[in-house]
């Protein structure tokens, strides 16, 4: 039993480890909200389902397919609408919140609800970890989500393009002074952000079932470990996503599957109670908050 | 004279003539105007405080939720639940964000987008007060004239007593706080009980439609937490104007009956709020009141040039 729950709660870790880095990533460096994040995610889910079942391709390929074209949407995001209201916090998000409400509520209208929109999963095995049963597919996340980190980290340590990245995030007056250019690498982490929302989307939807709401749940949970974290910290959000897994699991099995979301409620109001910068947020901690 | 007066004269006098002259299916509509032009005040005073919010339904829902409880469990007559709906749902908001007042910007945006929908969850998990039924049968407003010309005058009340309020000295510390918080800090002025007062004033005010609304429709449940609350006030900020509270009343004149008039296409109404955010953020980021304003401003020069 508290095998099983500690099991499920490093799972239920890395789940929202894949769902918020993306949205994290892309405030860390540009200092844009996406609040369209879970609007991407459920397109990446679509697109992907569309491809398999109405185009008939393989399931890896019509994944790759998605996440491009994910990506693909985040960069036209930034290029046509954000470029525009750079800057201004509150057209930023009301703009992104905008985008994110039209497409969710589009696939509403189109009637994608029920059983049958699912995802296929990868394997369809199980495997015994001590004696609990963990299915093939939530191995895999698992997986997914600690390749998915350390390839971040490689590409952010160790590439030119990575090393951009810091260097805008840190302070972009500075890095515009060595040419690198603002723009280019706002465009590449609003495109970056949605494609890993939609690399999370193509891992994790095949669990459950493909649902609008869910768009609004992931946006949800981003911003909750985000906030938690400290944004812009990838370091918090994998110590930040830990805590609010276990205490979500943790409470899932003792008291009860209705309280999970309020969890993350209460741990954000403790957390900024206590450190408003969120566990990790260091930078930026004056200007911005408090 | 007229020049000056008639931008006030014409709404004033709009307030108590609309629902004389309109039947009753429109005079329906017109009392989710004012809910909605309610709502999209309270927004704006926040926002002119520098506290951009996402969760306008907490406000409303609190609000409904007094109310309906208020009525409900202890009978009280809505006469006296719904004054007491607007003061309780105000001081309850504002020790709900109290914690997070801290947070500038987005930070604070993104709290107050997620707690309306996790006490949504909350009354879900708990089944306290009706669950997911809600409660239903509440007493109504003995007639419907009462309802719409209480909203009517709160709404006149709102608009032109804010507006007076925000040129006020008051009023100036509350944008200074927008503007620059830590100048105003270093006055010696403590921005956080200010920032308490505004919170309080927009969730009294927020609380209050939503306690109306819960009168009209006889029921209160969970959908009072929904996002239509949330977003279809900034929508009507945005359309309208921000800043101006005259902008939030006009956005929600004309994207409300739209709504009603969009009816038809069920869920996509909300696909067209979240398009209509975009381009006016885009677009027309003063919004259609700003923009009417400098024109009529231009009137008095105009001369006629071919004499």
């Amino acid at each position: 039993m508290l095998l099983g729950t500690i099991i499920y709660a490093v799972i239920n870790s890395v789940i929202l480890i894949l769902m918020s880095i993306g949205f994290n990533l892309t405030f860390g460096i540009s200092g844009i909200s996406n609040f369209a994040y879970g609007a991407l995610y459920i397109l990446a889910a679509f697109v992907t389902w569309m491809l398999i079942q109405l185009v008939g391709l393989p399931y890896l390929a019509s994944a790759l397919i998605s996440i491009f074209f994910t990506a693909f949407i985040g960069a036209l995001m930034y290029r046509f609408i954000l470029m525009r209201v750079r800057g201004q916090v509150l057209s930023e998000v009301i703009a992104t919140f905008g985008i994110g409400l039209a497409i969710l509520e589009f696939f509403r209208y189109l009637g994608f609800v029920g059983v049958e929109y699912a995802l296929p999963v990868f394997i369809d095995e199980s495997f015994m970890v001590g004696d609990v049963y963990v299915d093939a597919q939530r191995m895999l996340i698992v997986a997914a989500g600690i390749v998915l980190v350390i390839l971040l980290w490689l590409f952010v340590h160790y590439t030119s393009t990575g090393l951009a990245f810091r260097g805008i995030a840190q302070d972009e007056r500075t890095a515009l002074t060595f040419g690198m250019d603002s723009d280019r690498i706002a465009t590449l982490s609003v495109s970056l952000g949605a494609g890993l929302a939609a690399i999370a989307a193509t891992v994790i939807i095949p669990l459950g079932t493909i649902s609008v709401s869910q768009g609004y749940d992931v946006l949800i949970n981003a911003l909750a470990v985000s906030i938690i974290g400290g944004l812009g910290s990838t370091g918090g959000v994998i110590v930040a996503s830990l805590l609010v897994g276990f205490a979500q699991r943790f409470t899932d099995t003792y008291i009860g599957s209705h309280w999970t979301m309020i969890v993350s409620l209460v741990a954000i109001l403790l957390v900024l109670v206590i450190k408003p910068s969120g566990i990790y947020g260091k930078q930026k901690e004056l200007e911005e908050r408090i | 004279m007229l020049y000056l007066a008639a931008p006030r004269l014409i709404p004033a006098a709009a307030f108590i003539v609309l629902p004389l002259i309109l039947g009753p299916y429109w005079q329906r509509v017109l009392l989710s105007v004012a809910v909605f032009a309610l709502l999209a005040i309270s927004w704006d005073i926040l926002a002119q405080t520098g506290m951009v919010s996402l969760g306008q339904a907490l406000f409303f829902g609190m609000g409904a939720y007094c109310s309906g409880i208020l009525n409900h469990y202890f009978g009280i007559s809505p006469f006296l639940a719904i004054p007491l709906a607007a003061f309780l749902g105000g001081v309850i908001c504002t020790l709900l964000l109290m914690p997070v007042l801290r947070l500038r910007g987005v930070y604070f945006t993104m709290v107050t987008l997620i707690v309306p929908l996790m006490i949504e969850r909350v009354i879900e998990a708990t089944k306290i007060f009706g669950g997911t039924e809600g409660i239903s049968g509440l007493a109504v407003l003995p007639s419907k004239w009462l309802e719409l010309y209480i909203l009517m005058a709160a709404l006149a009340a709102a608009l032109f007593g804010f507006r007076r309020m925000m040129t006020s000295d008051y009023g100036l510390v509350l944008t200074g706080i927008k503007d620059n918080d830590r100048s105003v800090m270093n006055a010696g002025i403590n921005i956080y009980w200010f920032k308490i007062q505004a919170l309080f004033i927009a969730g009294s005010v927020g609380a209050f439609a939503g306690a109306m609304m819960t009168h009209v429709y006889r029921f209160v449940g969970m959908p009072v937490f929904a996002l239509d609350y949330s977003i279809l006030p900034i929508a009507a900020v945005m359309v309208g104007g921000p800043g101006s509270f005259a902008g939030a009343v006009l956005g929600a004149f004309i994207l409300v009956p739209l709504s009603e008039a969009l009816r038809a296409l069920g869920g996509l109404r909300i696909v067209f709020y979240g398009v209509f955010l975009v381009i006016f953020v885009v677009g027309l980021p003063e919004g259609i009141f700003h923009f009417i304003s400098r024109k009529y401003s231009q009137f008095e020069r105009w001369t006629e040039v071919d004499k």
